[in-house]
Formats: structure tokens, C-alpha cells, sequence
């Protein structure tokens, strides 16, 4: 009697209450409460602002024109920004990935290079570039271009000898040969180039903003946040937020799909 | 991960770099690149050993260390206990997980308006974005380590009647701390480099403050020396980092 107790209770113990994701959408909600009733309750408005007001923000902080043709320059600046990373990372880590002496001779420059910290030199693309969109879509270029290269050449690193030399003997040309055999099989890792190239231009896009920017994103935080409006502050970083996350998964969806049809 | 390279392929890494010094400066030389975008080298190489023997850098260095150390030592507790805290139970894991490796995907330097508003313009902003920064990878790196734990090993040790802190410190620690220790590492080195980000974006002290502004007063050649010295300030950290990463590993095994 007692043993039979003892085994439900386990079960009903062991088993799951709700379904994880369910759970993980009660943990933000609590999350969520929490900040509501300490920012209502103990904070100064003048620094924390409950998520409600954010919220609220959200309507006038959208329906701005100005801030609206602000986040779109920011849209255009990453879009720019990533389009030239992956072409021109890509035809760098051809030409650096299909020869063994370039591999041997540049790609340690090129890692090097990747290890720096980049907004050190955060300060000579402004005096390159100018405060526009220019030198943010460069300092995105400069943090996305290395990723892309890297995953190419490790992308057309491990191809098999053997099916060069087959596609050669049977008479394949340069141009049949890529794109048969070596656009093929480098696109799994193009795609994971893709997607840490977009967080990296993401990044740099969004620290070039935030350093100095007469008209885009950067200008507004700095503004709400100079201005002491938390909500506003709140509400324009949800934004960007939802903006990197959408790209991250638009990448990461990509990245699964080809994956799949590769291996299918 | 690296293959051992030949006398040859040195010679050859050795040969483009002297190929882009000679191109530097080459590229200098009057009527070429306007010398307030890229001074020639051997004013930056003057800088900077004027830089490293006599002058007010090192105070500066301090502050980006200090920041630094700070940082990463409050992402290593906080993470490594929150995600040892996760690993206990596998809902858990499931449930807090993808919930952490979702934010992670944000770029955290979206929060140092706000941090800059909480927390100031001097050291605690940095910090705060530092420590951000890190946590992620250390958090998520704990968890993946602790919960892939093969579970031959745990019902081994269980059955042979270990208790639950042997259970950790002789069985699950050994067994992920490799994992735990990538972490730490990655955590360790995307925080330097936020931090000198949110230095460069708006600071009151520290390297990248330095350079911003020898940038506004145009003195070219002392920031190329500056940038020298963050820059190889950043290859020292990533070096005792990564040897310490590899110490710890071969400590444990």
C-alpha cells in the first residue's frame, strides 16, 4: 500500500509539470513581473522604467519618422554591410583556400588580423569614412569579412583530392569544376560563415553607431539615455533587439535548410 | 588544431609581413596616403617605444586590466554557479537553456546606453558590459558541460556508493571541466575586447579612451602607437589565456 503510494508520487514527481517551453515562457513572464514591480515600486523613474511604460514607448517611439528613418538606415547599413562580407569574404577564401602556398603565406596574416580587437582602429574608419553610413558599413565589413573567409577555407579545405583529380580526367573545365564539385561541397560552412559573418556585422554596425552617428540609432540611444527617458531607451533597444534576433534565425533557418539539402 | 609548419612556410609568413611594412612604407612616402590617415612607419615605431619606456600609459593599462579582471571574475562565479545550479536537473536544462543561448544571439553592446545611464561613464559601465558579455559563453559552456556528463559514469560511481559531493568533485568536474574551461577562455577574451569597444564608444580613462582621443586631437602617429599597444595587449591576454586553458586541462587529467 505504502510501496504503491510511494511509486505515484515519484511519477508524478518525475514527470513534467508543462511542456519546457511552455516553462521557459512562464520564466520570462516572472522575469518580466519582477522588473515591472521593482521599477514601479523601488526604482527612479528617472533611470529603470517598468517594461509596461517600454511598451507603451514602443507606439511614439515607431510612429517617429525621424527614428523610423533612423532604424531603417541602420537595416540598410547591416544589409550593405553583410552583402559585401560574403562576397568579398568568399572570393577571398577562394583564392586564399585553393592554393596551398597562399594558404600557407596569407591565411596566418588573415587570422592575425581577425585576433585584433577592432574598435581600436574604431577611431581611423571615422576619419576615413566620415560620421555617415560609410564607415559603419566599413567597420561592419571589417568585423564580418573574417569569419566568412575562415569558414570558406576550412569549407573547401577538406575536398577530396580524388574527385578533382575525377572531374580533371573526365574533362571538366575550371568553371564545371566549381560548380559542381567546389561550390557544393563548401555550402554547409558557406552558411556557417553566414551566420557568424551577420552576428559579427552586427556588431561592428552597432559599436560604429553607438560611437558616433549624426543621424542613425547610435544618435537616438544617446539621446534617450542623455535625456534621462528610460521608456524610450527600452523601447528603441527591444527594437534592435527583434532586429538581430530575426536576422540571427533567418541565418540559422538558411544554415539548416542547406545543410539538409546537402547532405540529402 | 594548428599543423607544425615547416621552415619554408615561416620564411613565407615572414616574407608578406616585410612585404606590407615595405608597403606602409612605400605607401607613405610624401604625395602618397594623406599622413593623418596613415602615418609612415618609423614615427608610429618612435611613438611607441617613447610610449613603453617613459610615459602616463601604464595608469591606463591598469584601468582596462582592472576593469577586465573584475569582469571576468564576477561572469565566472556568477555563470559557472548558475549554470551548475541549471545542470541539476534536466528540465531544467531544457527549459533554461535555449532561453539563455537566445539572448546570447543578441549583440550585448546594444545595452551600454543603459549601462552607461546606471552605471556612469567611468570604470562600472565597462565592467557591467564586460561582465555581460562573458557570462554568456561561460553560463552556456557550464551547462553543456555538467549535463553531457555520460551516464555510465554517475550510476558507476553512484552504485559504488558515492556521495553527492564526490559525485561532483571525482565524476562530473573532471569530466566537464574541459568544457567549463572554453568557456572561461572565450569569456575571457570577447570581454577584453567589449570592453575597449565600450571604452572607444564614451570613457573617462583606460586604452581605448586614449585612442579616441589622440584621434580628435589628429595626432596620427601616437595613435597608431597606442592601437600598437592595445593591440598587442590584446594578443598577451589571448596568449595567457589560452596557456592557461591548456595548463588547466593537462592539470586535470
Amino acid at each position: 500500500m505504502t510501496a504503491t503510494t510511494l511509486t505515484s508520487f515519484s511519477h508524478a514527481r518525475r514527470g513534467p509539470i508543462m511542456s519546457p517551453g511552455w516553462a521557459r515562457l512562464l520564466a520570462i513572464f516572472i522575469l518580466l513581473a519582477l522588473w515591472e514591480i521593482g521599477a514601479r515600486f523601488y526604482a527612479d523613474p528617472l533611470f529603470l522604467c517598468p517594461p509596461s511604460q517600454a511598451i507603451g514607448a514602443l507606439g511614439h517611439v515607431l510612429s517617429d519618422p525621424k527614428i523610423r528613418t533612423a532604424i531603417e538606415v541602420t537595416i540598410l547599413e547591416v544589409s550593405t554591410a553583410f552583402a559585401m562580407s560574403v562576397s568579398i569574404g568568399m572570393i577571398i577564401g577562394l583564392a586564399v583556400g585553393l592554393h596551398g602556398f597562399t594558404k600557407q603565406s596569407i591565411l596566418p596574416v588573415i587570422l592575425m588580423l581577425y585576433a585584433t580587437p577592432q574598435a581600436t582602429i574604431l577611431p581611423l574608419f571615422v576619419l576615413i569614412f566620415g560620421i555617415g553610413p560609410a564607415a559603419k558599413i566599413a567597420f561592419g565589413v571589417s568585423h564580418g569579412i573574417f569569419p566568412v573567409i575562415v569558414t570558406t577555407v576550412a569549407g573547401v579545405q577538406n575536398l577530396r583530392p580524388q574527385l578533382l583529380r575525377a572531374a580533371h580526367s573526365m574533362g571538366a573545365n575550371r568553371w564545371q569544376v566549381f560548380t559542381s564539385i567546389i561550390f557544393p561541397h563548401m555550402i554547409p560552412s558557406f552558411f556557417t560563415g553566414m551566420r557568424l559573418g551577420m552576428t559579427a556585422v552586427l556588431l561592428g554596425v552597432l559599436l560604429a553607431e553607438l560611437y558616433v552617428s549624426t543621424a542613425g540609432i547610435g544618435f537616438y540611444t544617446r539621446l534617450f539615455a542623455e535625456s534621462f527617458s528610460p521608456p524610450d531607451l527600452f523601447a528603441l533597444i527591444s527594437v534592435l533587439a527583434a532586429i538581430a534576433v530575426t536576422l540571427n534565425e533567418l541565418c540559422r533557418i538558411a544554415e539548416r535548410h542547406f545543410r539538409r539539402w546537402n547532405e540529402g | 588544431m594548428r599543423p607544425k609548419l615547416g621552415l619554408g612556410q615561416r620564411f613565407i609568413q615572414l616574407g608578406v609581413l616585410i612585404l606590407i611594412l615595405v608597403a606602409w612604407y612605400i605607401g607613405t612616402l610624401p604625395g602618397h596616403i594623406n599622413p593623418l590617415l596613415l602615418p609612415p612607419p618609423a614615427p608610429v615605431f618612435k611613438d611607441f617605444w617613447q610610449l613603453v619606456t617613459n610615459s602616463n600609459i601604464w595608469p591606463d593599462l591598469w584601468v582596462t586590466v582592472h576593469e577586465w579582471l573584475v569582469a571576468v571574475a564576477i561572469a565566472a562565479v556568477a555563470g559557472c554557479s548558475l549554470g551548475y545550479i541549471i545542470s541539476r536537473s534536466g528540465y531544467a536544462v531544457r527549459v533554461f537553456d535555449p532561453l539563455l543561448a537566445g539572448i546570447y544571439s543578441i549583440p550585448a553592446i546594444l545595452l551600454f546606453p543603459l549601462y552607461l545611464l546606471f552605471f556612469g561613464l567611468g570604470s562600472g559601465s565597462k565592467i557591467a558590459i564586460g561582465t555581460t558579455i562573458a557570462f554568456f559563453p561561460v553560463v552556456l559552456n557550464t551547462i553543456a558541460g555538467l549535463a553531457n556528463v555520460d551516464k555510465a559514469y554517475i550510476r558507476a560511481a553512484q552504485s559504488m556508493g558515492a556521495n553527492d559531493f564526490q559525485l561532483f568533485w571525482s565524476v562530473m568536474l573532471p569530466a566537464a571541466f574541459p568544457v567549463v574551461l572554453t568557456g572561461l577562455r572565450l569569456g575571457c577574451i570577447i570581454a577584453f575586447l567589449a570592453i575597449l569597444g565600450g571604452e572607444t564608444i564614451s570613457s573617462l580613462a583606460g586604452l581605448g579612451h586614449r585612442i579616441v582621443s589622440l584621434a580628435e586631437n589628429m595626432e596620427s602617429a601616437q595613435m597608431f602607437a597606442n592601437i600598437v599597444f592595445a593591440v598587442l595587449m590584446a594578443f598577451i591576454i589571448n596568449g595567457v589565456v589560452s596557456f592557461a586553458e591548456a595548463r588547466g586541462r593537462r592539470g586535470f587529467q
